[in-house]
């Protein structure tokens, strides 16, 4: 007979009382890793952004348009290597509840600044080439089925009438906290319409993107571009693609902190649960300890079973409760509107702050117990009746 | 013959809040090796008491006891552990098994500290077990067990790392007449047959008679001493 099995015995003796708390701990991982995808999800943008691209707005609100023209100016300023520009589409595709982001982006320098959507050579041809080709990327695809050359007809609300795009490429992310759900069609396309239907409206542009040459420079090139454009009718204010994101996230922070401390509190939960169990367990095992003292088991000993027992719990919950958090979180998403998140995985780092809590809270769990274990005189501990 | 056990002006007193309590009053005790030693006396006499100390579970509050040619009173709690699991054979009135632990596994636990290989380790276990006529039970749990063969196993355990000493509180205590009658074979027989030296407390009157020397505690004091060989 090995520790590990004496220590696995052990663990089972209350089968009913174990399997309790192997449930109670598995709740509680899951609902932390649930907890913690969801705040990870709010913050995938910025976790996706890239140190290297600028953002340039409008300065009083991203919502109004900056001219077409600052692009040449804006290329002008040393430090920048390429100027992209982008406006939000918006309209409607099939019915108001399929939401994704649906946007007017220059073709030529769309995949300068987003190396990370990737298109193979063909398709990339093909939507450089046609006025009203568009890409998408490839979970918006697979959602509605899309297939190169589909025809995506869209109701215009922003930019009223029927617009008509057929799908030329579609883009995979380069990893998985890349947005995949996006769709890009020709800036001209639109800027055309705007000219021949609303006239002054066109030659508009949503925001900038610049991508500079050296992340270091990113405040002082921000700082050049606002000034380039101070008292001008429409200022802008530029900053990293980081911060940007962050304004978005910003306004929702009262909420991603609730569910942060909700998260933490969940693990002192677990330790709550595993600390219950521990303490009753040492408890009524008090005589036993005294016991294997005297047969010559020292603290050391000792120390190896509480804590052992503990962590194997302890280590079951968090295993059954991370297996269970895949087919929860994708059940989860499929319950959340369409595009609400366009990245909704679960981090690494989730599985891993999941597990050690976990490991964490079985070593301290056995902390009491085995203070008490240890300090418990023998002969106190043989007449001990739990 | 050699004193296995030399005790001399051993005194033990409890503090309980500001009383003081003498549980064993300046006591001096030598017990030979291969002696079959009763300690009886009435409740509160301090004869577990000092059962407890021989056994180095329990400390001294002044006095020299020798085991096995060590002064355990000297001796650290992790330095008592492993004199214990080398020198001592435990027997309890309750059994005091584990009681998710097959026999073979309670037997095999004070094995766990030695060095001994698995095959070494499943020899000695069996032995053990033979000696106490369970060869057949390895596999039982205690609560498949009668109280007897509970106390047998118990035996086996205290025998399976071959010590020089056992210590029996009250090995009777819990039983009928039959297995207690099996018990006190069984002790004889090690005493006899393999040497050993025990130390038994007892309130029995009959199981006190298989030993070859009684000791009479009362309120700290040793009485007499009545030798039967």
């Amino acid at each position: 007979m090995s520790m590990l099995k004496l220590i696995a015995k052990n663990s089972f003796r209350h089968t009913l009382r174990v399997i309790l708390t192997i449930i109670g701990i598995s709740i509680a991982v899951l609902a932390f890793g649930l907890l913690r995808t969801v705040v990870t999800a709010w913050s995938a943008g910025v976790a996706a952004s890239s140190p290297n691209r600028l953002v340039t707005r409008q300065a009083i609100s991203f919502i109004f348009t900056l001219p077409y023209a600052y692009k040449d100016k804006i290329a002008t300023i040393p430090g920048i290597d390429q100027v992209s520009y982008f406006n939000w589409f918006g309209g409607t595709y099939i019915d108001k509840n399929q939401f994704f982001a649906r946007v007017a982006c220059d073709p030529e320098t769309l995949f300068k600044v987003y190396p990370e959507y990737q298109l193979s050579p063909n398709e990339k041809t093909k939507f450089l080439s046609e006025r009203n080709a568009c890409i998408v990327g490839i979970e918006t695809a697979k959602r509605y089925n899309l297939k190169i050359g589909d025809i995506m007809n869209i109701d215009g609300d922003i930019y009223p009438g029927k617009w008509q795009f057929v799908v030329r490429g579609i883009y995979t992310p380069r990893t998985k906290s890349d947005d995949a759900t996006q769709m890009f069609f020709h800036w001209n396309y639109l800027n055309e319409r705007m000219k021949t239907d609303y006239p002054n409206r066109s030659d508009e542009i949503g925001w900038y993107v610049v991508k500079i040459k050296d992340a270091a420079a990113s405040a002082t090139i921000s700082q050049k571009i606002d000034n380039l454009f101070k008292n001008s009718r429409a200022e802008t204010k530029s900053e990293t693609e980081g911060q940007f994101q962050q304004g978005f996230v910003a306004s929702s922070g009262a909420i991603i902190g609730a569910i942060n401390i909700m998260s933490y509190l969940i693990i002192g939960i677990i330790l709550l649960v595993l600390c219950n169990t521990m303490i009753m367990t040492a408890r009524e095992r008090t005589r036993e300890y005294a016991v294997l003292k005297t047969l010559g088991f020292t603290g050391k000993h000792l120390f190896t079973f509480i804590a052992g027992e503990a962590l194997i719990i302890s280590c079951i919950g968090a295993l059954i409760g991370l297996s269970l958090l895949i087919p929860i979180v994708q059940g989860f998403e499929s319950f959340l509107p369409k595009g609400w998140f366009p990245v909704f995985n679960i981090e690494n780092s989730t599985y891993i702050m999941a597990g050690s809590s976990a490991l964490l809270v079985g070593i301290i769990a056995s902390i009491v117990p085995i203070y008490r274990a240890l300090n418990t005189r023998i002969v106190d501990g043989l007449r001990f009746n739990g | 013959m050699s004193s296995i056990i030399s005790i001399s002006n051993l005194t033990k007193v409890y503090h309980r809040d500001k009383q003081e309590i003498r549980v064993l009053n300046n006591l001096s005790l030598e017990i030979e090796k291969g002696d079959f030693v009763a300690l009886m006396g009435p409740s509160g006499s301090g004869k577990t008491t000092l059962l407890n100390i021989i056994a180095g579970i329990d400390k001294p509050s002044s006095g020299n006891i020798i085991v096995a040619d060590t002064n355990i009173a000297t001796l650290s709690e992790t330095e008592l552990a492993k004199w214990r699991s080398r020198h001592i054979g435990f027997i309890f009135q309750f059994y005091n098994l584990i009681p998710v632990l097959t026999a073979y596994e309670n037997v095999e636990l004070p094995l766990m500290l030695t060095p001994l290989s698995k095959s070494e380790r499943k020899n000695q276990v069996e032995l053990a077990l033979n000696v106490v006529g369970l060869g057949d039970r390895i596999h039982h749990y205690p609560k498949q067990l009668s109280g007897g063969q509970e106390q047998r196993v118990a035996i086996a355990r205290a025998i399976a790392s071959d010590p020089d000493i056992f210590v029996a509180d009250e090995p009777t205590g819990d039983l009928d007449r039959v297995s207690a009658e099996e018990i006190l074979t069984l002790l004889d027989r090690l005493n006899k047959e393999f040497g050993k030296t025990i130390v038994m407390v007892t309130h029995d009157p009959y199981a006190a008679k298989k030993a070859h020397t009684t000791h009479h505690l009362e309120k700290g004091d040793l009485l007499q001493e009545v030798s039967k060989l």
